[in-house]
């Protein structure tokens, strides 16, 4: 089996979860003897390569006098200006990136025709732009390259996808990872929408990440259920020994919410809940990591509720600083109001935490030792969490087969899963 | 003649409501209400009443010939007292047939054979009176838990005057032995064991309507064949069902009643087979054997072992603290505490925490009313913290003053700083709220510091000796840096103190905090 696959990103240059998940189930479908051309916008050349081809579409030349492409460009040409199509982008930068120039239509079609288009690969204001051209190279490459089967990872390789099905004549898979209505809530982007719409619709399989986006596929992008599939994400097992010496410097129990704090990720939820279990037990901190557009809001909201010597913002944390906010917690909390799938609580439970996540989560699906709310149902996080500090067995339970469990979630078997969708569409 | 013991068990928790960290303290009432009456009558309806019925016609009809057994849970009885005593009413007619055997259990179907002697007995007693008192009949024959036996718990049982015991016929405890004769127990040789067929009682609890399974339909004459095929030597076939089994779990439509109506004919035309209640049983069999069961085995799953109720981390937890109140609910004489004490004892709770499911067991999740073993192990923690405030303020009420510092301490080692406690030795002022030493806790900083400023650092050292690391915290981060120092060295140097100098040493702060509060 021969895979062309189109990427966004690729480690270590990610912004989120997307290039994470590729990577890993790149390397679960090598393992079982998957042969893969990956295609990134741009490769900067330090990227792992384990057993696969980084293709570099920057680097690819494109003939205009090529009928195909001219003909091509036509098709894809629907797509062209949005404004705030930035997934997976700290809201910060997000800030400046809405503030910048919208581009004319002829920018466009100028800079993507050139012969040779230097991708940025990032999720910057000519996102469109990029997309569009990412597109046009795609088409070159599949009329290159011998592969069975095209997968293509979130709406920004759709078009990617479509094209390479357009001219080969292979099979197209799309992943979705998260939809517009995940990342915007009812207020969707439409050409956004139109672009994921237009992808899974071509497709001839959809693979979600969890059963609650494949309701939403289904319902409200309108794609038949028969063809839409779930494959849970997994996680790649990491050892960091140098986690083990971190101590935190408070007495107290210290529950911790680490994410964006946009409507989202529902930490107005996480808030309320600390309130009323300070009410009961104020030996406990509480820690918002992250930072975004609720921030200021849910500032003022701890201020009003008096809890303000009980309850911590840190801002937005890096890599091993997000690390070390794990070794310190002891619970963390994932109320999220709608998350495809959300791979924190299993890095979590990674480090020993015991986790409470909203049943209105991918991973509350896979999770069996973790505590599941709803999460609008302050009272029973608020319950869970005062659970978790006070009631030992708890914790010892967690700490014995909450490990066991996220390692047991391998990208190996994830990958099986993904080659069996390969199969029903190469040989249906 | 040979004998078919026939057994049912009659049992229904008082389950839970969702009860909250924040009711803790608060809100004393623990059960759902509705849910449970709710299930109640509606076993009531498709099982209990039909299936009563169907007996009392079967035993009109034979006569003599036909005899069964029952086990009633005392939360069944109460709960049936309450919501359906129609059918308290039908056992009784049962009752008045003569030939009807009602056995004991523990009064709450509890696990306290596992947890606590004393408790054990005491609600055997407190079972039997009740059947006793409801059925005319003074039990003879036992019935734990689940069938949950021992060598130990048999010779237990039969010291609390039992002749008969019931069990699992479980294989391993078996190998090439047959269940189908009378057993005794390893310690005591005087109490006699039945050992429950688990095939052929499994039939019908659980294959019975099962349309894959090759015997399916399982008709009376169906059944009365196998009996046929059983070794003529062996003497007994011991069928003990959950009573549910007729209506219940297997609908009214699978055909269950039909087949026990036919039972009765089938056996006494097509076979040499009677039927027996377990003190009949007593009467005509000699035992052939000792059973040795040296780890406790029950009826459940697989394995039949005790995994379902304990053995995970939450169970364990739950049951250690439960039975640690044993010694405070001794002497208890307040008819709340001692309901809810029974009713939280009942087996369900613990089984409601097993984590099995999570690879097996359809038949765990089939019973159980919560999302997950966690979400049943934090409620039921939560209504258990609050019985265990409750009976602390109830044990200083009646506990004269002498006594108290060290009921205080122990409560405090027990159960770290939830506890809230009244000290009954100083009455109520006024109208404020008395502060007692614990709320240190709460009061800000400045307060604190304002406190123990006028206090000598050698009573605080005396009244911080064994209490919550909190309150220790608390006291040593408003010291001044002077006294600080030497209230360390004060601390190194003490020894052992008596708890009446604790509580003397504490009640001037508990006033000092209060003079600082009005």
């Amino acid at each position: 089996m021969r895979v062309l696959m189109f990427g966004w990103e690729f480690p270590p240059h990610i912004t989120g979860g997307l290039g994470t998940a590729c990577f890993g189930l790149t390397k679960g479908l090598v393992k079982h003897g998957v042969e893969i051309i990956f295609v990134v916008p741009k490769a900067f050349g330090d990227e792992t390569k384990e057993g696969f081809r980084l293709l570099n579409a920057s680097d690819v030349k494109l003939d205009f006098r090529n009928r195909q492409s001219q003909e091509f460009w036509e098709k894809i040409q629907y797509m062209e200006i949005g404004s705030n199509l930035v997934p997976y982008v700290d809201p910060e930068e997000f800030e400046t990136y809405v503030t910048k120039t919208k581009l004319s239509e002829k920018q466009i079609g100028e800079s993507v025709f050139s012969k040779q288009y230097s991708f940025s690969g990032k999720y910057g204001p000519n996102l469109m732009e990029e997309v569009s051209r990412y597109a046009l190279v795609a088409s070159a490459i599949a009329s290159e390259q011998s592969f069975d089967v095209i997968h293509a990872h979130d709406w920004l390789t759709y078009p990617a996808g479509i094209a390479a099905k357009e001219i080969s004549g292979k099979p197209l898979v799309v992943h979705v990872h998260a939809t517009e209505y995940d990342r915007s809530g009812e207020n969707v982007n439409k050409n956004v929408f139109d672009i994921e719409q237009k992808g899974m619709a071509t497709a001839d399989l959809v693979i979600t990440v969890s059963n609650l986006t494949r309701q939403i596929v289904i319902e409200k992008y309108g794609i038949n259920p028969d063809k839409v599939i779930t494959v849970h994400n997994a996680v790649e097992p990491v050892e960091r020994p140098e986690l083990e010496g971190v101590q935190k410097h408070v007495r107290e129990k210290i529950v911790t919410f680490l994410g964006r704090v946009t409507y989202q990720k529902g930490p107005d939820y996480f808030v309320e809940a600390a309130y009323k279990v300070l009410q009961r037990d104020p030996n406990v901190r509480f820690v918002m990591a992250g930072s975004g557009d609720l921030l200021t809001r849910m500032i003022r909201r701890v201020a009003q509720l008096k809890i303000a010597t009980k309850f911590h913002f840190t801002g937005f944390l890096t890599g091993s600083e997000v690390d070390m906010m794990f070794a310190m917690s002891d619970v963390y909390v994932m109320p999220s109001v709608s998350e495809p799938f959300g791979i924190s609580p299993l890095e979590a439970m990674r480090s020993n935490v015991p986790v409470v996540i909203s049943k209105q989560s991918g991973v509350a699906e896979v999770l069996k030792h973790a505590l599941k709310v709803d999460f609008w149902d302050v009272d029973a996080l608020a319950d869970a969490i005062y659970g978790i500090l006070h009631y030992d067995g708890l914790r010892k339970m967690f700490v014995r087969h909450g490990k066991t469990e996220v390692d047991n979630l391998k990208w190996e078997n994830a990958a099986l899963n993904i080659i069996e969708v390969y199969n029903k569409a190469v040989y249906k | 003649m040979r004998s078919i013991c026939l057994y049912f068990q009659v049992h229904q928790p008082f389950r839970l409501r969702t009860y909250r960290f924040f009711n803790i303290g608060q809100d004393h009432n623990y059960y759902d209400d509705y849910q449970n009456r709710h299930i109640i009558k509606r076993v009531a309806e498709k099982s209990y009443l039909p299936a009563n019925q169907l007996m009392l016609e079967l035993i009109r009809e034979y006569g003599k010939g036909f005899r069964i057994s029952y086990s009633i849970s005392g939360t069944a009885l109460d709960q049936l007292q309450i919501h359906v005593p129609e059918v308290i009413t039908s056992f009784q007619q049962l009752a008045n047939t003569g030939q009807v055997e009602f056995l004991s259990e523990t009064y709450s179907h509890s696990l306290a054979s596992l947890g606590n002697q004393e408790e054990f007995a005491r609600q055997v007693l407190l079972h039997r009176n009740k059947v006793e008192e409801l059925f005319g009949q003074k039990p003879v024959t036992f019935r734990n838990t689940e069938l949950i036996y021992s060598d130990q718990i048999g010779s237990q049982v039969a010291d609390l005057g039992f002749h008969t015991m019931l069990t699992e016929g479980a294989k391993h405890i078996l190998g090439w032995k047959s269940p189908n004769y009378m057993y005794c127990n390893q310690i005591n040789p005087k109490l006699k064991v039945l050992l429950r067929n688990f095939r052929l009682s499994d039939d019908l609890t659980f294959r019975f309507s099962n349309r894959d399974w090759s015997e399916w339909p399982l008709t009376a004459e169906k059944f009365v064949k196998w009996l046929n095929t059983i070794d003529k030597q062996e003497e007994v076939v011991n069928l003990f069902l959950d009573y549910e089994t007729l209506g219940e779990h297997q609908w009214k439509e699978t055909g269950i009643f039909d087949f026990f109506k036919h039972l009765p004919n089938a056996v006494f035309s097509k076979s040499k087979f009677g039927f027996s209640t377990p003190e009949n049983l007593y009467q005509d069999l000699q035992p052939v054997a000792a059973i040795s069961v040296p780890h406790a085995i029950s009826w459940a799953d697989e394995e039949r072992d005790l995994t379902a109720w304990l053995g995970n981390e939450l169970q364990d937890e739950a049951f250690a603290k439960l039975y640690s109140c044993q010694q405070k609910m001794k002497n208890c004489s307040d008819p709340d505490l001692l309901r809810d004490w029974l009713y939280l004892q009942t087996s369900n709770h613990f089984y409601y925490m097993c984590t099995k499911w999570f690879s097996a067991g359809e038949v765990h999740k089939y019973f159980n009313p919560y999302g997950s073993p966690y979400e049943a192990f934090i409620n039921y923690m939560n209504v258990l913290s609050d019985f265990i405030i409750r009976i602390e303020e109830g044990n200083d009420k009646v506990i004269p003053t002498n006594k108290k510092s060290t009921a205080v301490k122990k409560a405090k080692s027990n159960h770290g700083p939830e506890i809230k406690k009244s000290d009954p030795s100083e009455k109520f002022k006024g109208t404020y709220r008395k502060l007692n030493f614990d709320d240190i806790i709460r009061l800000s900083d400045t307060k604190v510091k304002a406190i123990i400023r006028d206090v000598p650092v050698e009573t605080l050292v005396y009244a911080v000796h064994g209490a919550g690391e909190e309150v220790a915290f608390k006291v040593e981060k408003n010291l001044g840096v002077r006294a600080l120092r030497q209230y360390k060295e004060l601390i190194k140097k003490l020894k052992k103190l008596k708890p009446s100098e604790v509580t003397k040493n504490r009640r001037q702060i508990i006033q000092e905090l209060n003079k600082n509060n009005k």
